[in-house]
C-alpha cells in the first residue's frame, strides 16, 4: 500500500521523461542507447524490489495484528533466519546481474567501434563553452562557442578542459557526463544516430551561473556538415563601414573575436558566424535580434554574475551591434 | 521486618549516591555538569535546533524552485542556502543527533554510571555547539559558505570565492572535527570498559553496535576532511598549492580526501539510526530481533566495505575505467549487508505480535524508505548509469531518502520511544500518529518526484530552471510536500511541549521493553543505577518470559544485589570482551574546564579566521594551561574492595 | 535472590590496558596515525600527478636529517629507560633526569629541523612539492612540539612529587605518545627524505 502510491506515480511520470530536453532514458546511439537500456533495466529491478518488499511488509503488518495475546514468549527463529538467507541470496543474484550488466555496458561504450574521424576541444569556463575545431593544418583551426556541430553517425572525440573551475560536459541524449577539470584533459566521445538538435548542460556546480551554462549540439547530415564546415572556415562577411561593426570594435572587441577583422578578444566567446547559433549566452535565450538587444542591455539581470559587463550603450548603438551580429552567417 | 530494614538501607544508599553524583544547581552547575544524560539531551536539543534551521533553509529554496524562472532568491543567496542546508544537516544535525541518543542511552543500556570520559563528553558537546555557531557566523553578513557541502575546489578556492565564506567552512569543519573525534574515542573506550558485569559483546544492543561502528569509522575518517580543509585554508590564505593548479596542485586531491571521509561519514549517519530501529522495533512486535548476530555483523561489515567505495562519488572525473569498474562492483556488494538488516526487520514484524504505536509506525515506515533509498543507491552504484544520474535531482532524491528515511524517521521514532525515559512522560499517541502520517506523506510528496525530475535531467544545485524542462508541476508537488513535512515536524514539537506539561506518567518501563535502560526510573537518577546491574542475557527484563537458560540478571537497589560503589564517584570497569569486572573507575566531578577549553577553541578559530596571530597565540597558551589543569594527576587509593557477584 | 559469593579487591584506575586512559591514548594515536596516512597519501598523490621530477629540485639533503633521526630515536630510548627505572625503583630524580634529557633531545630535533628547513631554498608557497613537504614535516614537527610540552608537564609534576607509588599512569601515556611521534618520524623520514634519493 505504501509503495503502491509512489510507484504508480513513478510509472505515470516516467512516461513524461522522454519529452524533456535533458531526459536520457530515451537516448539512442552507441553511447546513450546502452546506458538508457541499462537505466530502464535497473529501474525495473528497483521498482520490482520496492513492490516485493512493500507487499512483504504489508502482509507482515497484516499478519502481526491478529494476535490478542501480546505476552513475550520464547521464539524459535530458525525458519525466519532461513528466509532471510533466501531473501539475501535472491538479492545477491540481482546485484551480481546488475554489476555484470554495468561492466558489459562500460566495455561497450568506452571506445567507439571505429576510429574517431573528428576531434573537438571543448573548454568550459564561467559560464560558457569554447569549442575548437582542428583542421588539417593550423590555419584551418577555428573556434566557436556554446554550440557543437557534428555530422550524424560519426564518432566524435571530445577533449575536455577547463579554464577556471570544474565543469562537467553533458549531453544527456547522447551520453553521460565527463568532468572538465583544470590541469587535466579528459577525453570522451559521442555519436549521434539521428539528425537534430540536442541540449547540453553543465553537470557540476560551478558557481553563480551554473544554472545557465548550457549548450547545443546540432547534428547534421554529412553533406550539410561539410557545407557548414566550409562556411565556418571563411572569415566573417563584414563591411568595414557598417555602423554596428564600428560600435562593436569600440565596445565589444576587447573580449570577443570575429575572425577576419581586427576584433581579437579572447575573454568572451568567439562571435564569428554568430548568426548560425541556436542560442545566446550559453543556452539562456533563443538567438533572435530582440533577445540579443535585451541581453546586451540587461546582461546582469538575465545572468547575474556573468563576466560580460553592462555597457549602457545608446539604444541605437545596441540595435546596430545586434543587427551586425545577426548578419554574421 | 527484614524488608523494612532493606528498604531503609536502599534509601540510604540512594541518598549517598545522590550526594556524590548530583550536579550543583545554578549557572556553575549548568556549565560544569558532566552527566551523560544532561549532555545527551543537550545534544538532542541542539541538533534538533539545527534541523529546524536547515529545514527552514530548505523551505526557502523550495519556494524559489516551486515554479520555473522564479526570482525569489538571487543565485548567490541560493548557493549560500543550499550550502548551509547541506552543511547543517550533514554535520550539525545528523551525527550530533545520533550522538545525543548514544550519549543519553549508552551508560543506561550498558548498565554503567557514565561514559568512560565524562569531561571529554562535555567537551565534545561544547565544541559541537561552538563549531555550529562558528559555521553560522558569516551567515548574517551574507558571506556564508557557498560552494556546497562538499565544496569542490577550485570553485571553493580564493580566486573564485574571494570572501570569507569558505574560510568559515574550512575552519568550522576542522573545529567540529575535534568534537566528532573526541566523542568517538569516548564511545569506543566506553564500550570497551564501562559496562555492567556480564554485558559481554554478544549481549550489546544493536544501537551500541551501530554507534561503536560509526565511532571507529569517524576516528579513521574525520582526519581526512580535517586535513583537506586545512589544505584549502592554506591554499586560500597562505598561497600553498595543494589544489591550486598553477603550482602543480590537483583539484582531484580534494575530492579523494573529501570522499574518503564522506562516504564512511554517510554510513556513520545511518548505522546508529538503524540500530535504533533494530532495538526498538522488536519491542512493538513483542519479540526479540530476528537474527541479532546477522544484524550486528552486517552493521560492522557495511562500514568495512564503506571505506572502499568512495570513488563512486567520482565516477565522472575521468579516472581509469578499470578502477571505476572495481569501485562500481564494490558499491553493489555493499547492498548485501543492508539487505540482511532489512529482511531481519521484516521477519521480526512478520513473526511478531504487533502493537501499532507511534514509534512502531515510524520504524515500519522507515523500512519502506530504506528500501527506496537503497534501490536508488543501487542504481547510482552502476558506473555507466551514474554518468547520467550524477549531479541530477535523482541524487538529491536518493540522498534525502537515505538521510531522512534512514536518519530522521528512526530519530523521530526513537524520540517517541525514549521520550518517556528522558522526561518521565509519554508523548501523546494520537498526535504522534498524526505526526507520522503528515511527515510520511509530506516526505514522499517532496522527494519522490525528485527521482523523476532527475531522470528528466534536471541538474542539482541550479537556482532556477526553464519552463521548457517540463518539470514545473513536479517541483510544485515537491514544494507542497516539503511544507507538509514541515507541518509534521511542527506537530512533533507541539506534542513535546504538550506532553512535557501534561503527558501521561511513564513509569519505569511503559513499553515493557527488555533492555537495561528501562530498569531504572524515568527519568533516571543521576547515578543511573543504585547498584551496578549484573547481566545474564541479551534481554535482561524479559528473561523470565523468554526462559532461555538458568541465569538471571540482577538489577536491584540493595547492597546485596551487587556493587554499590558509594565510597566516591565511581563505576566499575570490565574486560573488553567478556565484561568481567577488573577495575574500579574513579569518575571525575563536574568541571568548567571543558566549557573553558571549548571557548578557547572558539577564540582560536576566530583568530585563524581573522589571521590574528596574537589572538591565536594567546588562545593556544590558554588552551595549554587548561589542558594541564585538566590532566593533572590526582592521588587516589591503589585498590578498593568490591563485592563480586558470582 | 542469590547471595553474594565473594568479595574481591580491584585496582582503582588501574594501569596499562586496565586503565581507561590507556585506551583513550590508543584512540588518540589511532586517529593521529591515520592523519599521517592521509598526509603521506596527499604527498604521494601530488607527486604521482606531476609531469616533471618529484621533488622538482632533486632529492632533499640528508646531511642534517640523518643525525636528527638518530637524536629522535635516542630520545625514545631515554624516556623508556627513565620510565622503567621509575617503575622498578620509584626513583623520582632519575625519572626527572630522563624526562629532561628527552626534552632536550626533542628540542634539539626541532631546532635542527628548522635549520634544515631554512636551508632548503623553497617556501611553503613555492609549488605543490614544497607545500606537501612542509605540511608533512610541519605537522610532524607540531607533534614533536606537543610531545615536548607533554614531557615538560610530566617533568614539572615529577618535580612536584605528584607521581608516587602506583600513580605513574601519566608517565606511561606520555612516553607512549612520544614513542608514537618517533615511529611516525621514521615513516615521514622514509617517505620525504629517503625514497627521493632512489627515484
Amino acid at each position: 500500500m505504501r509503495s503502491a502510491v509512489p510507484l504508480g506515480f513513478a510509472a505515470f511520470s516516467l512516461a513524461g521523461c522522454s519529452s524533456s530536453p535533458l531526459g536520457y532514458l530515451d537516448a539512442t546511439g552507441p553511447v546513450g542507447g546502452p546506458i538508457a537500456r541499462l537505466g530502464w533495466g535497473l529501474i525495473a529491478i528497483s521498482a520490482g524490489v520496492c513492490i516485493v518488499v512493500g507487499i512483504l511488509l504489508v502482509i507482515a503488518l497484516w499478519r502481526g495484528q491478529r494476535h490478542a495475546d501480546l505476552e513475550i514468549k520464547t521464539v524459535d527463529d530458525t525458519a525466519a533466519i532461513r528466509w532471510i538467507g533466501v531473501g539475501v541470496a535472491i538479492s545477491t543474484v540481482f546485484l551480481i546481474g546488475a554489476a555484470v550488466w554495468t561492466l558489459v555496458t562500460v566495455r561497450q561504450i568506452r571506445q567507439p567501434a571505429s576510429a574517431t574521424a573528428l576531434s573537438l576541444d571543448v573548454t568550459g569556463q564561467d559560464w560558457w563553452w569554447a569549442v575548437k575545431y582542428r583542421g588539417a593544418d593550423p590555419a584551418q583551426d577555428f573556434t566557436t562557442a556554446n554550440q557543437l556541430v557534428i555530422p550524424v553517425d560519426v564518432p566524435v572525440q571530445i577533449n575536455l578542459r577547463s579554464r577556471d573551475v570544474i565543469h562537467s560536459f553533458w549531453v544527456p541524449k547522447l551520453g553521460g557526463k565527463m568532468d572538465m577539470i583544470p590541469s587535466r584533459t579528459n577525453v570522451t566521445w559521442l555519436q549521434a544516430d539521428k539528425i537534430g538538435d540536442y541540449r547540453g548542460q553543465c553537470g557540476e556546480f560551478c558557481g553563480l551561473d551554473h544554472a545557465f551554462m548550457a549548450f547545443d549540439v546540432r547534428v547534421l547530415s554529412k553533406p550539410d556538415y561539410a557545407a557548414w564546415l566550409d562556411r565556418q572556415l571563411l572569415p566573417a562577411a563584414v563591411s568595414a563601414g557598417e555602423p554596428g561593426f564600428k560600435t562593436f570594435m569600440v565596445r565589444c572587441a576587447v573580449c570577443h573575436t570575429i575572425r577576419g577583422t581586427p576584433a581579437g578578444g579572447i575573454l568572451g566567446p568567439d562571435l564569428s558566424h554568430f548568426a548560425e547559433r541556436e542560442t545566446i549566452a550559453a543556452g539562456l535565450l533563443p538567438n533572435t535580434p530582440d533577445n540579443l538587444v535585451n541581453w546586451i542591455n540587461n546582461t546582469q539581470t538575465l545572468k547575474p554574475g556573468a563576466k560580460m559587463p553592462e555597457l549602457h550603450m545608446l539604444a541605437a548603438e545596441t540595435r546596430d551591434v545586434a543587427a551586425f551580429l545577426e548578419g554574421l552567417k | 521486618m527484614t524488608i523494612g530494614v532493606d528498604q531503609r538501607a536502599a534509601a540510604d544508599t540512594r541518598q549517598t549516591l545522590l550526594d556524590i553524583w548530583e550536579t550543583e544547581p545554578g549557572l556553575y552547575g549548568w556549565l560544569a555538569t558532566v552527566d551523560h544524560k544532561t549532555i545527551g539531551i543537550r545534544y538532542l536539543c541542539t541538533a534538533f535546533f539545527f534541523l529546524i534551521i536547515g529545514g527552514v533553509e530548505a523551505l526557502v529554496m523550495r519556494v524559489q524552485l516551486a515554479q520555473p524562472d522564479l526570482k525569489v532568491l538571487s543565485p548567490d543567496a541560493y548557493n549560500q542556502l543550499f550550502s548551509m542546508h547541506g552543511t547543517t544537516m550533514m554535520f550539525l544535525y545528523a551525527l550530533p543527533m545520533l550522538s545525543g541518543f548514544s550519549n543519553y542511552l549508552w551508560p543506561l543500556m550498558l548498565g554503567s554510571r557514565d561514559m568512560a570520559f565524562p569531561r571529554l563528553n562535555a567537551l565534545s558537546y561544547w565544541v559541537f555547539l561552538f563549531a555550529g555557531i562558528f559555521l553560522y557566523v558569516s551567515f548574517p553578513l551574507g558571506q556564508a559558505p557557498n560552494a556546497g557541502w562538499f565544496s569542490y575546489v577550485p570553485n571553493a578556492s580564493l580566486a573564485y570565492d574571494p570572501g570569507i565564506n569558505m574560510d568559515v567552512f574550512a575552519l568550522g569543519l576542522i573545529f567540529l572535527g575535534i568534537s566528532t573525534v573526541v566523542g568517538s574515542a569516548n564511545f569506543i573506550v566506553t564500550l570497551l570498559r564501562c559496562r555492567a558485569p556480564g554485558m559481554s559483546v554478544n549481549r550489546l544492543p544493536i544501537l551500541v553496535w551501530g554507534t561503536l561502528t560509526a565511532s571507529v569509522a569517524n576516528l579513521l575518517a574525520v582526519p581526512a576532511v580535517s586535513l583537506a580543509c586545512a589544505m584549502l585554508w592554506l591554499d586560500r590564505r597562505y598561497g600553498t598549492h595543494f589544489f591550486e593548479v598553477t603550482g602543480g596542485g590537483q583539484p582531484l586531491l580534494w575530492q579523494h580526501l573529501f570522499w574518503v571521509f564522506g562516504h564512511p561519514w554517510v554510513y556513520a549517519l545511518v548505522l546508529p539510526a538503524m540500530g535504533i530501529v533494530s532495538d526498538a522495533l522488536p519491542v512493538f512486535c513483542r519479540r526479540t530481533l530476528v537474527g541479532y548476530t546477522l544484524v550486528a555483523i552486517s552493521t560492522v561489515s557495511t562500514m568495512v566495505l564503506g571505506f572502499g567505495v568512495w570513488v563512486h562519488h567520482m565516477f565522472a572525473t575521468g579516472l581509469p575505467v578499470m578502477s571505476l569498474s572495481f569501485f562500481s562492483a564494490a558499491s553493489f556488494v555493499i547492498a548485501i549487508p543492508s539487505a540482511i538488516a532489512m529482511f531481519a526487520w521484516i521477519a521480526t514484524i512478520w513473526t511478531g505480535k504487533l502493537q501499532v504505536t507511534t514509534p512502531f509506525l515510524f520504524f515500519a515506515g522507515f523500512i519502506m524508505l530504506f528500501v527506496i533509498g537503497g534501490v536508488s543507491g543501487f542504481m547510482t552504484a552502476s558506473v555507466a548509469l551514474d554518468w547520467q544520474l550524477t549531479d541530477t535531482y535523482f541524487i538529491v532524491a536518493h540522498l534525502h531518502y537515505v538521510l531522512l528515511g534512514i536518519n530522521v524517521f528512526p530519530v523521530i521514532g526513537g524520540l517517541h520511544f525514549w521520550f518517556p525515559k528522558m522526561s518521565g512522560r509519554i508523548l501523546d499517541d494520537r498526535l504522534g500518529k498524526w505526526t507520522f502520517w503528515t511527515m510520511f506523506v509530506g516526505f514522499n510528496a517532496a522527494f519522490f518526484p525528485m527521482h523523476i525530475t532527475g531522470l528528466m535531467g534536471l541538474p542539482r544545485r541550479i537556482y532556477t530552471y526553464p519552463a521548457a524542462m517540463g518539470v514545473g508541476w513536479l517541483n510544485l508537488v515537491s514544494t507542497i510536500g516539503a511544507f507538509v513535512f514541515a507541518v509534521g515536524v511542527l506537530l512533533f514539537l507541539i506534542n513535546v511541549a504538550k506532553s512535557l506539561r501534561a503527558g501521561q506518567a511513564a513509569g519505569n518501563n511503559p513499553w515493557d521493553a527488555p533492555t537495561l535502560e528501562w530498569a531504572t526510573t524515568s527519568p533516571p537518577p543521576v547515578y543511573n543505577f543504585a547498584t551496578i546491574p549484573q547481566v545474564a542475557s541479551r534481554y535482561p527484563l524479559w528473561e523470565d518470559r523468554l526462559n532461555e537458560g538458568e541465569d538471571r540478571s540482577v538489577i536491584g537497589e540493595a547492597a546485596r544485589d551487587g556493587m554499590v560503589l558509594d565510597r566516591d564517584k565511581e563505576t566499575i570497569g570490565v574486560t573488553p570482551l567478556d565484561a568481567e569486572p577488573n577495575v574500579v573507575l574513579k569518575m571525575p566531578g563536574d568541571s568548567v574546564l571543558p566549557f573553558l577549553l571549548s571557548v578557547g577553541m572558539l577564540v582560536l578559530s576566530f583568530g585563524l579566521l581573522l589571521q590574528a596571530i596574537w589572538l591565536v597565540a594567546a588562545a593556544a597558551v590558554c588552551e595549554f594551561v587548561l589542558l594541564a589543569l585538566w590532566l593533572a594527576p590526582m592521588p587516589h587509593d591503589a585498590v578498593e574492595k568490591v563485592e563480586i557477584y558470582d | 535472590m542469590t547471595d553474594l559469593t565473594q568479595e574481591q579487591f580491584l585496582p582503582v584506575g588501574g594501569t596499562g590496558t586496565v586503565s581507561t586512559a590507556w585506551w583513550g591514548m590508543v584512540c588518540l594515536i589511532a586517529t593521529e596515525a591515520i592523519l599521517f596516512v592521509y598526509l603521506i597519501f596527499s604527498y604521494i598523490y601530488l607527486g604521482s600527478q606531476q609531469s616533471g621530477p618529484w621533488p622538482p629540485n632533486g632529492p632533499p639533503s640528508l646531511r642534517l636529517v640523518v643525525p636528527n633521526t638518530v637524536i629522535l630515536l635516542a630520545s625514545s630510548v631515554v624516556v623508556a629507560w627513565g620510565q622503567r627505572q621509575f617503575r622498578r625503583t620509584g626513583n623520582t630524580p632519575l625519572l626527572a633526569l630522563a624526562l629532561a634529557g628527552t626534552i632536550v633531545l626533542g628540542a634539539t630535533f626541532i631546532a635542527m629541523q628548522v635549520v634544515e628547513w631554512s636551508g632548503k631554498g623553497i617556501a611553503l608557497s613555492t609549488n605543490s612539492y614544497s607545500s606537501a613537504f612542509f605540511l608533512l614535516t610541519g605537522v610532524h614537527m607540531a607533534h614533536v612540539a606537543v610531545g615536548v610540552l607533554i614531557l615538560a608537564m610530566l617533568l614539572i609534576w615529577t618535580i612536584m612529587g605528584r607521581f608516587r607509588g602506583v600513580h605513574h599512569e601519566h608517565i606511561a601515556l606520555g612516553a607512549l605518545y612520544w614513542h608514537f611521534v618517533d615511529a611516525v618520524w621514521l615513516v615521514v623520514f622514509i617517505t620525504a627524505y629517503l625514497v627521493p634519493q632512489f627515484s
